[in-house]
């Protein structure tokens, strides 16, 4: 379970708030609009921003000061999501052993992944010879071998195209379907939202508002959400 | 944890030689008017000098980046060429063309005016000595870094931009307005300082080509002070004058020398499109061809009369061309590593430290290391241990200055993934820091082994005839009128800094993959 317990994160002159909970295998969407906060949140979560005050736990361990890497998140941010001077297997590889010491084990695991999210035999191209889907592939592989039970995604998936894009969430939602994990995504797209199928919270007016299901709020939007959804 | 150390190394090996002579001295003397004569005279030469080369470096920056051409590596490769020349080499070979008797007077001869009344044919004829020759001398060894400067600029600008710009059908007008003018806008400041700053501390140029009470910098004040009169009263007074100068520059180039990134991109080969046009291609071209010219006149001047005196050069030449080879490449590990550690510390300060050097004149610091040893132990068994110190502390502003920005765009690029990915220490060094930076770290690497390979500054205070590198036994072959020896010596020197300097900067620029 992970714990927002009143936190406030201060960047500048900007402000949030959130004091929530979510379940371990919820799936939540954080939607509002342009600089309303919701890749703070995400910052935050994941280690990049130290809160003004609050705390925050990981089945009620404190994170709140751990290090990004000790934090039990894996994430994938706008975009720089693959070094471009390595091949796509060391990069899968950084998320196993971040010095790159793997032993035949794991670098099965890491090949395995990449079988997986469907890039079979391309383990040695690097990533700029790959299209965008391919790329977003790749990201995926390594969350998969960082086994942390937290994915975080910064709108990797903007990038692509809507087709693609959706292939990418359904990708997501049959990987975390296998291991249990747990998701936050920040989205500007209200059906990107709906095909996670989870829960959904509104980024607005300095507050993250509590997670509510996804369906129910869009049945019967609240006044932030109608204004949102225009 | 190794920046901080560094850092604090750094201020130590610069700030006890100073006051050692401070010490020696007792206190220094009030400057008298040859001095200040000698302060105007620094900073006018100075500021000629870095706003030429930096303004007729931009257009040939310019021309490189956005043309494909047989030759454009070479030409990239010269540009790097009089920075890293060793500057006893390059004052003969400026001197063989723009001298009397060089190449540039026997044409202005060749135009001589017929003889009015007097039966006297007029002739131009240019002077290399005084405020000009200076000038010239610090464009021909700046003009090139200033184009290697912000032709790393226009790399610095992902391909992928220029392939949006021309897919959005922007001109060549638009480019400027768009990419390239934040670009220079952001490079340019930091450039012309960088360039001033280097004309504040000249030493040899203003010792050859200078000189006399209307063109002596400070800093050959200072060389005058201590082996004409050894008044080291005078010579700490004047070392003070130019510890304000060049801090005042230095402090200055930090400031402004601050970039903004242009994000990053995927390393794609796109290679910038060029504009078309028949008359920016003839403009390119043109700009081009007398930038090389005006490199390529001097060195083969020192390689044709260098040819013939190969066979004159005395055994001697060969210990100190061991010697010199020795401390170029000590010189070239210590110099990059202690840049690398204090461009990782992420540091104000630590930055800062680096750049002080930029502060010490090279004659100060080997004096006061020779007022330190002397108690202790014969300074000239010293002379390359110190020759190597100094050589580490004058090349590490110019290393840092290229190392600093681009590990500060390696760290906005990627440092969030690898912090996630928790990969720190040597992890984040070979597989992040080194392969991304490979490109700046092999340019950093082969400038420091040149310099150090070419330099002639410190080890002139210690002289001792079994001790000498190769610049020093060039200015003694000079010295004793073996020109044609000393011409030989040179081209050899000559040779070997510029293949040090190739062999780091090709290394750097190949790929970096996998």
């Amino acid at each position: 379970m992970l714990q927002l317990d009143d936190l406030r994160l201060r960047q500048g002159d900007f402000r949030l708030t959130a004091n929530w909970t979510l379940a371990e295998g919820d799936r939540l969407a954080l939607i509002g609009p342009s600089g309303a906060g919701k890749s703070t949140l995400l910052a935050a979560i994941a280690g990049f921003l130290r809160p003004d005050s609050g705390a925050l736990r990981w089945n009620g361990a404190d994170l709140t000061a751990e290090p990004p890497a000790r934090r039990p998140v894996a994430m994938l941010f706008q975009d720089q999501n693959l070094f471009p001077h390595l091949s796509i297997l060391r990069n899968v590889g950084l998320g196993i052993r971040p010095d790159l010491r793997l032993n035949a084990a794991q670098r099965a695991q890491a090949l395995a992944a990449l079988e997986r999210v469907g890039l079979g035999g391309m383990a040695e191209r690097l990533p700029g010879s790959l299209s965008g889907g391919q790329q977003s592939r790749a990201a995926l592989a390594r969350v998969l071998v960082q086994d942390r039970p937290l994915l975080l995604l910064d709108e990797p998936f903007s990038a692509l195209g809507p087709a693609l894009r959706a292939e990418m969430l359904d990708l997501v939602t049959a990987l975390l379907d296998e291991t249990g994990g747990t998701l936050i995504m920040v989205s500007h797209a209200p059906e990107d939202a709906r095909r996670i199928g989870g829960l959904l919270s509104l980024v607005d007016e300095g507050h993250a508002a509590a997670p509510v299901p996804g369906g129910e709020a869009f049945a019967n939007p609240s006044p932030g959400l109608r204004r949102y959804l225009g | 944890m190794a920046g901080r150390a560094a850092a604090l190394a750094i201020l130590t090996f610069l700030l006890v030689p100073l006051g050692a002579v401070f010490w020696r001295a007792g206190g220094g003397a009030m400057p008298d008017v040859h001095d200040w004569a000698a302060v105007r005279f620094t900073l006018w030469q100075a500021a000629l000098s870095a706003v030429a080369s930096t303004l007729l470096a931009v257009p040939v920056a310019r021309a490189v980046a956005r043309r494909r051409f047989p030759g454009r590596g070479a030409l990239i490769a010269l540009m790097g060429a009089p920075f890293i020349l060793p500057v006893i080499v390059a004052v003969i070979g400026l001197i063989a063309v723009y001298g009397r008797g060089g190449l540039v007077n026997d044409l202005l001869g060749l135009a001589c005016l017929p003889p009015p009344g007097d039966g006297r044919p007029r002739c131009l004829s240019v002077s290399i000595y005084g405020l000009h020759g200076v000038v010239l001398a610090h464009v021909f060894f700046n003009l090139p870094l200033a184009v290697r400067l912000i032709l790393q600029g226009w790399l610095a600008i992902p391909a992928e931009r220029f392939r949006l710009a021309a897919h959005l059908g922007a001109g060549p007008g638009d480019v400027q307005r768009l990419l390239e003018w934040p670009m220079l806008r952001a490079t340019l400041p930091g450039v012309v300082l960088i360039v001033f700053a280097i004309c504040l501390s000249s030493f040899a140029v203003a010792l050859t080509l200078g000189g006399g009470p209307r063109a002596t910098t400070v800093e050959l004040a200072i060389y005058q002070a201590f082996t004409y009169d050894f008044d080291l009263a005078r010579a700490a007074m004047l070392s003070l004058v130019q510890l304000l100068l060049v801090t005042g520059a230095g402090l200055l180039a930090l400031r402004l020398g601050r970039t903004e990134g242009f994000g990053a991109g995927l390393d794609r080969r796109i290679d910038m499109l060029p504009p078309g046009g028949r008359a920016l291609w003839l403009g390119d071209a043109a700009w081009m061809t007398v930038a090389a010219l005006f490199l390529l006149l001097p060195l083969g001047a020192v390689a044709v009369r260098g040819l013939s005196g190969l066979a004159e050069m005395p055994p001697s030449v060969w210990g100190a061309t061991g010697n010199s080879l020795a401390i170029a490449l000590s010189a070239t590990l210590l110099t990059v590593s202690v840049a690398l550690a204090l461009a990782l510390a992420r540091r104000g300060w630590v930055d800062l430290a680096g750049m002080a050097p930029l502060a010490a004149s090279p004659l100060v610091l080997g004096t006061g290391l020779f007022l330190l040893i002397n108690p202790v132990a014969r300074p000239v068994d010293w002379a390359l241990v110190v020759t190597l110190a100094v050589n580490v502390a004058m090349a590490l502003p110019f290393v840092l200055r290229i190392v600093l920005p681009a590990a500060q765009e390696v760290e906005r690029s990627y440092g969030r993934l690898a912090d996630s990915l928790g990969m720190r220490g040597m992890a984040r060094l070979r597989w992040l820091i080194l392969p991304r930076m490979r490109r700046p770290l092999g340019f950093a690497a082969g400038l420091t082994a040149a310099l150090s390979m070419g330099d002639l500054g410190v080890i002139a205070l210690f002289s001792d005839p079994d001790k000498a590198t190769l610049p020093l036994t060039v200015f003694r072959l000079m010295g004793a009128y073996r020109t044609e020896a000393a011409a030989g010596a040179a081209l050899l020197l000559l040779v070997l800094s510029f293949g040090l300097f190739l062999i780091f900067d090709l290394g750097g620029r190949g790929a970096a993959t996998r």
